[in-house]
């Protein structure tokens, strides 16, 4: 007997391959997507009330960027060939592609439409503040300091395009991350076409969920008043996506089981055993249903001001841990049976290893910090959050 | 001799318009090529599994784990016994990949046999599809191989293996699996496994060579490979396979 096997494993199957790390560069990709597309609710689709939130979903959206290919760095048994993915790409492999389309979402869509949008403040901040700041202002205006009106037309105009590009971008980035499990056709929990969709929908929910909490705690520190219809508003973006991507679940939860196909027993028995806390307890239960009843009642019934807030905070709370819940269940479930679909192996995480659960926290810090500094060099309040924020 | 400019630019065109027609490098540098040298394009290699012969000795897997220095507890082949009660699910075991053989069985009376396995050497690999350097790739004599000075180490081709057939070496880093012991193959000889297995139960194969037995085999008998529903061609082919085998 084999510690932690149940019934049989091919013999190379007892370790598991992806550990947390690679739990987390979905989940973090997918905060990325879905700040993004909060960010361009309001510059696409016009929808003003989270206007208060643009800026901050963007620079949201940078921080995690920035982080997202480090653990997957960290996961490479050689790192210091991952550069030969730019160099020497295999074109039949869908993970080849992922330098390039975080390339792509990086350079193109998030730093250019950050910069424009930030454009007038840098030109002003090089020309009121003083020594090393006004010369790191000076390097970010890129040498134009041209910030008349007929000039920020054409930033907006310009802006505009690459939120259009962006959003496919978005939805490109994401979706691309659902495809790299969904197309494993040996492994049938991942091999699914949903899985791009469901990703993206998912994606979708944890970045507008990520954005509310920041934009509330942002409000906190910064003592300024929350913008309630603001936050009304975002609330029910976020429980229309959450709707759709919990029907998507169910979908493939419903055509697994009708189907039943010759994994379904395998699969079946995982979820009532191993993943029935992860899975079961915690993404269904605690991060779906709980969030979904509570955002729920906020469109039925009239609650106060400060319950709707707490409402809404819980539920953000807890879609967070639902969607990390999510990941985990996709990437760890997706390695504990056997593809004999005889066994059951079991994950160990370890604590300060490389691929441990100390730089799985650090990892999760780490955008933070960079946000941190990022609202600190770009500050995102602008006059419509402080107009707003005085006129409640 | 002095290499003059006129030389290096005489060679290099040379190089490159033959290049251009496929000619190889012998033919480019004018050395012939050793009579008896290995011609990759002749051969096409597979295995054939007699499963009626295996008797689980281990001896395979021992012998691989020799010829290879494949490292404690990792596997590039190994052997599984299934053992079937009517109307419940199989029993299968497989003790440290069967390295030292298998204990009795618990319950006698049962149908049972052995399955050795490796890799497939599939035609259509989904580790190779996966791969996002193209370290792991099909030889032109249809042989899997892992370029180990290439390879990330990111582990998505052993999740694309639908046959479990491989893991990270764990002092390399990078990924490792059968070879079908290429560096013995490509000298006329046959793969460790082959040689050391009491009861001819496996049999290198060269689909390419007209004069290999397998034509004549596969005539004869009636052969399955794993998962065929996966469609991956798997040129490892199993006679007498049962319908419980995974």
């Amino acid at each position: 007997m084999i510690p932690g096997v149940d019934g049989f494993m091919y013999p190379n199957e007892v370790e598991l391959q992806w550990s947390v790390l690679i739990v987390l560069y979905p989940y973090i990709t997918g905060l990325v997507a879905g700040a993004f597309i909060l960010a361009s609710l309001e510059r696409v689709f016009k929808v003003e009330a989270v206007r208060p939130t643009y800026r901050l979903a963007l620079l949201t959206a940078l921080a995690f960027l920035l982080v997202a290919p480090l653990p997957l760095q960290l996961h490479l048994g050689h790192p210091e060939r991952s550069f030969e993915m730019y160099l020497t790409p295999h074109t039949s492999s869908a993970m080849a592609m992922f330098g390039f389309v975080y390339l792509w979402y990086l350079t193109v869509v998030l730093l250019l439409e950050i910069w424009l949008e930030f454009r007038v403040d840098i030109v002003r901040m090089s020309q009121t503040t003083h020594g090393l700041q006004r010369m790191m202002y000076k390097v970010l205006t890129l040498g134009s300091d041209n910030i008349s009106s007929a000039a920020r037309r054409i930033d907006d105009k310009v802006g505009y395009v690459i939120t259009v590009i962006g959003i496919p971008s978005a939805f490109l980035l994401h979706g691309y991350v659902g495809f790299i499990f969904g197309s494993i056709k040996a492994n049938p929990w991942w091999s699914t076409p949903l899985m791009p969709i469901v990703f993206l929908f998912s994606a979708m929910v944890s970045g507008i969920a990520a954005v509310m909490l920041l934009y509330a705690a942002s409000m906190k520190l910064k003592r300024m008043k929350i913008d309630m219809h603001c936050l009304d508003t975002i609330a029910r973006y976020l429980f229309y996506t959450f709707v759709i991507d919990f029907t998507l679940e169910m979908l493939d939860l419903i055509h697994r089981t009708y189907e039943a196909d010759e994994s379904f027993r395998s699969l079946d028995f995982m979820v009532h055993t191993r993943l029935w806390t992860s899975q079961v307890l915690i993404q269904i239960l605690l991060g779906t249903v709980v969030p979904l009843l509570l955002l729920a009642a906020t469109q039925v019934i009239r609650f106060t001001e400060a319950k709707r807030r707490a409402m809404y905070l819980t539920a953000g709370s807890l879609v967070m841990v639902g969607i990390f819940a999510m990941r985990w269940n996709v990437v760890i479930g997706g390695q504990l049976f056997s593809k004999s679909f005889l066994g059951y192996t079991s994950y160990k995480l370890d604590f300060v290893t490389r691929e441990g659960l100390l730089p799985a926290i650090a990892l999760m810090l780490l955008p933070f910090a960079i946000f941190l500094v990022l609202i600190k060099v770009l500050p995102p309040w602008t006059h419509q959050t402080s107009k707003a924020s005085s006129a409640d | 001799m002095d290499i003059t400019r006129r030389d290096i630019i005489e060679f290099g065109t040379k190089l490159l318009v033959l290049a251009s027609v496929g000619a190889t490098f012998e033919q480019v540098t004018g050395a012939e090529p050793a009579p008896d040298a290995y011609k990759m394009a002749d051969h096409w290699w597979g295995m054939l599994i007699d499963i009626g012969k295996c008797i689980g000795c281990g001896n395979c897997v021992r012998a691989c784990s020799n010829e290879n220095k494949v490292p404690d507890g990792y596997f590039r082949t190994w052997v599984e016994r299934y053992q079937l009660e009517e109307d419940k699910l199989p029993v299968v075991d497989s003790p440290k990949g069967a390295i030292d053989g298998f204990p009795l069985p618990t319950k006698v009376d049962l149908k049972s046999f052995f399955v050795p396995k490796l890799c497939n050497h599939c035609v259509d690999s989904p580790c190779v599809q996966v791969c996002p350097v193209g370290a792991t790739f099909i030889s032109p004599d249809g042989v899997v191989l892992v370029d180990e000075s290439y390879c990330l180490g990111c582990r998505y081709c052993v999740q694309a293996c639908p046959y479990g057939c491989r893991y990270l070496h764990p002092e390399k880093e990078t990924v490792d699996k059968c070879t079908l012991c290429y560096h013995r193959i490509t000298k006329g000889l046959t793969t460790a496994c082959c040689e050391n297995c009491p009861t001819g139960a496996r049999q290198l194969v060269d689909f390419k060579n007209p004069q290999d037995p397998i034509h004549d085999f596969l005539k004869h008998n009636k052969v399955q490979v794993l998962k065929a529903y996966m469609a991956t061609d798997p040129k490892v082919k199993y006679k007498d396979l049962d319908v419980a085998v995974r």
